[in-house]
Formats: structure tokens, C-alpha cells, sequence
């Protein structure tokens, strides 16, 4: 973890460096606002990733079990709208196919500091509500130092396998 | 026409050491038809089989996958076509079993059945190989060289239901045979 604080913001340089350290090799990913710049565009130039551009979110669930079966660890780097249209996909690949599905949600919208659950906005304040309900652990990763949690949330995904997502709560610096 | 499940026992009988990814009916004829650990058979929802296919062929590039894809699943999720296209991996075949329906879902027919094609969806979406077979004397002729060919490659097998099988959607999704899977890959 660096010790240069900015604004309060996570680092993006600190989440590439913590997804290293969880042995994430493959990035499945459909672009979003709030990832593209600094974590995906960074990672296509990136020779230590894989990346592997689906068309569609429910697609990445199902490559990144796949990938798990071969014994690779991979990201699914999506935007919050694809993790709902992704339910049934988690929901049968993931949860009850019992798979280590890892992914980074971009909460494109949210105002900062305030949580998902408190957002104007509906397709957010919905996003934790459904992961609880449907037994998925979930992370806030938005202020300088959350990127500690990103490698012990994969950690235990793996050692559980089950899916875990860690909300990426505004655009990283 | 071919009965599908003639057309997947002549697959079966030029089958290596390949993972083979059958959904829906196919599956449930597969794993009487060709029973092995490399039977993949936990893609959980409709239309995922290719997606899993690409993440095994991608992370063991050097075993072949076979995927046995049904039309309706295709369907729901073509944009498969374009990201297997994208990401090439060389020893993907993607099979799709069409028979115009949803046959595990009641046997209702697809929209638009007749007036679209799979082969040509999947050249347009860049599959450098694509194949369409509807009669089994060309199937068993082809099939040897195709499985040999570098992917990704699409085959088209026009099929009607043959023989009937058991269906144990049970045993298709089972998490200790996904872990048998595992294993048997571990081991080579």
C-alpha cells in the first residue's frame, strides 16, 4: 500500500497492485465509467493480465468459472446495471454452482460517501439489498486504504468458493 | 435431418481426451453416450455453455473443448459469438445441436426458426471456420478432420430427438462431480 494519500480517494495503482496479490491473472470485464480509465485501460497494457472483453456480464460469470475449474483466478469487472441483468447467472453458476465468481462493481452515479444504500438513486440503493439476499459477501472499496480489503475478500472467496463483489464506490485516482 | 443422438454418438466415437461442455438435452444424451470425468456439465443457466467452454479453453490451452450448444441456449446469448471470435482460442469447437425448439421447455418452436443461421451469425462474428452438417453420412465423414482443425470453429448439426433418455438435471449440476471435473483435469 503506498503512503502518498491524495483526496480520500482509493488508488487504482493500490487495487492493481492488491489484485496481483490475490493471483488474479485473468480480467473479465465489460467497460464502465467508473473502472474504465484507470483500472481497465491500464490492465489491457498490462502484461501481468489477461484480459478477456465479453460482450455481456452473465458471459464473465460463466468465464470465470470456467477458468476456475482450470485452477486460474480471474476479476469480473463490471458495472453495477450488468450485475443486475447478471442475477440469474450468479445466482445458478456462482451460488449454487458454488463458484469463487470475483467481482469489482462500479457504482457508476453514487454520491460520494454516502452508501449505496442511502443514493438517490434506486438501481443503486438496490445493490446491497440483493447481495444479502442472495448470500453473496460484499465490500465497499472507495476511500483511500479499502484497497487492503480487496486481497483477503478474494482469499476467502477462494477458500469458501462462493462469489464475493467489491463495490467500487467512486471513480479511483 | 440427423437423430441427435446418432449425430453425438459418431461424435463419440472419435473422442480423445477432450472436455467436452453438452447442455440441456444434449447433455442428458452425452453423459450416456461418452460418460467421463471431462464431461463439463455445470453451466448452471440457459445459453452460459460456450461462456464456460471459453474460460476452460482459455485456461487450458492445451486440451481441446467441445461445446454442445442448443439453439434456443445460443440464442439467449449471442453475444457470445463475437467474444469467443475475439478472444481465438485455437482449441475451441463450438457445436450447436439445432432442432427449431425449445424442446426441454415444452417443445415450442424458436422465434424466427428457418429464417436465421447460426454458420453464418458466427462468420459474420468472425469464426475463422464454420461447418453445417444435416445428414449423418457427411457428419461422419467430416467430423475427424474438423476435430483436428485449429478454432475456434462452429459446426451446425441440424438434429431432431432420437432415442430417449433419462433427464437428471440433479446429477448435470452436481457440485461433487464439478469437483471430479476438477480433478480429472488436474490430472492431465
Amino acid at each position: 500500500m503506498s503512503s502518498v494519500q491524495t483526496d480520500g480517494s482509493i488508488r487504482a495503482a493500490d487495487i492493481i497492485k492488491e489484485l496481483k496479490r490475490a493471483g488474479i491473472r485473468f480480467v473479465v470485464a465489460v467497460p464502465d465509467r467508473v473502472t474504465s480509465e484507470r483500472l481497465l485501460k491500464p490492465m489491457l497494457r498490462d502484461p501481468d493480465f489477461r484480459v478477456v472483453q465479453v460482450c455481456k456480464e452473465d458471459e464473465g460469470v460463466s468465464v470465470c468459472s470456467g477458468l476456475h475449474c482450470t485452477g486460474h483466478r480471474s476479476l469480473l469487472l463490471i458495472q453495477y446495471t450488468g450485475f443486475l441483468d447478471s442475477i440469474n447467472a450468479l445466482r445458478a453458476v456462482a451460488v449454487e454452482g458454488q463458484n469463487p465468481v470475483c467481482m469489482m462493481i462500479g457504482l457508476l452515479g453514487k454520491e460520494p460517501d454516502v452508501p449505496p444504500t442511502g443514493s438517490r438513486r434506486y438501481g443503486l440503493r438496490i445493490v446491497e439489498p440483493i447481495l444479502d439476499a442472495m448470500g453473496i459477501e460484499h465490500d465497499l472499496i472507495e476511500r483511500f486504504g479499502d484497497a487492503a480489503k480487496i486481497a483477503p475478500a478474494i482469499e476467502h472467496a477462494y477458500a469458501r468458493s462462493q462469489p464475493v463483489a467489491l463495490l467500487v464506490g467512486r471513480e479511483p485516482v | 435431418m440427423m437423430k441427435r443422438d446418432e449425430c453425438l454418438k459418431v461424435l463419440a466415437r472419435h473422442r480423445g481426451d477432450e472436455i467436452m461442455v453438452p447442455v440441456y438435452k444434449a447433455a442428458q444424451e452425452w453423459i450416456h453416450i461418452s460418460p467421463s470425468d471431462l464431461n463439463y456439465t455445470f453451466t448452471g443457466a440457459m445459453g452460459q455453455g460456450s461462456s464456460h467452454a471459453l474460460g476452460l479453453a482459455l485456461g487450458r490451452p492445451d486440451k481441446r473443448v467441445i461445446v454442445l450448444d442448443g439453439d434456443g441456449s445460443l440464442l439467449m446469448n449471442l453475444g457470445t459469438l463475437v467474444t469467443i471470435a475475439t478472444a481465438a482460442p485455437k482449441n475451441l469447437v463450438h457445436c450447436v445441436c439445432e432442432n427449431g425448439t425449445y424442446e426441454t421447455n415444452g417443445a415450442v418452436p424458436l422465434p424466427g426458426v428457418g429464417r436465421f443461421s447460426f454458420t453464418a451469425m458466427a462468420r459474420a462474428a468472425g469464426y475463422p471456420k464454420t461447418y453445417e452438417f444435416s445428414d449423418l453420412e457427411g457428419w461422419q465423414r467430416e467430423v475427424g478432420r474438423i476435430l483436428k482443425e485449429e478454432g475456434p470453429i462452429l459446426v451446425t448439426l441440424k438434429v431432431e430427438p432420437g432415442e430417449l433418455y433419462p433427464e437428471d438435471f440433479r446429477r448435470l449440476y452436481s457440485v461433487e462431480r464439478r469437483e471430479a471435473f476438477r480433478q480429472a483435469l488436474q490430472r492431465g
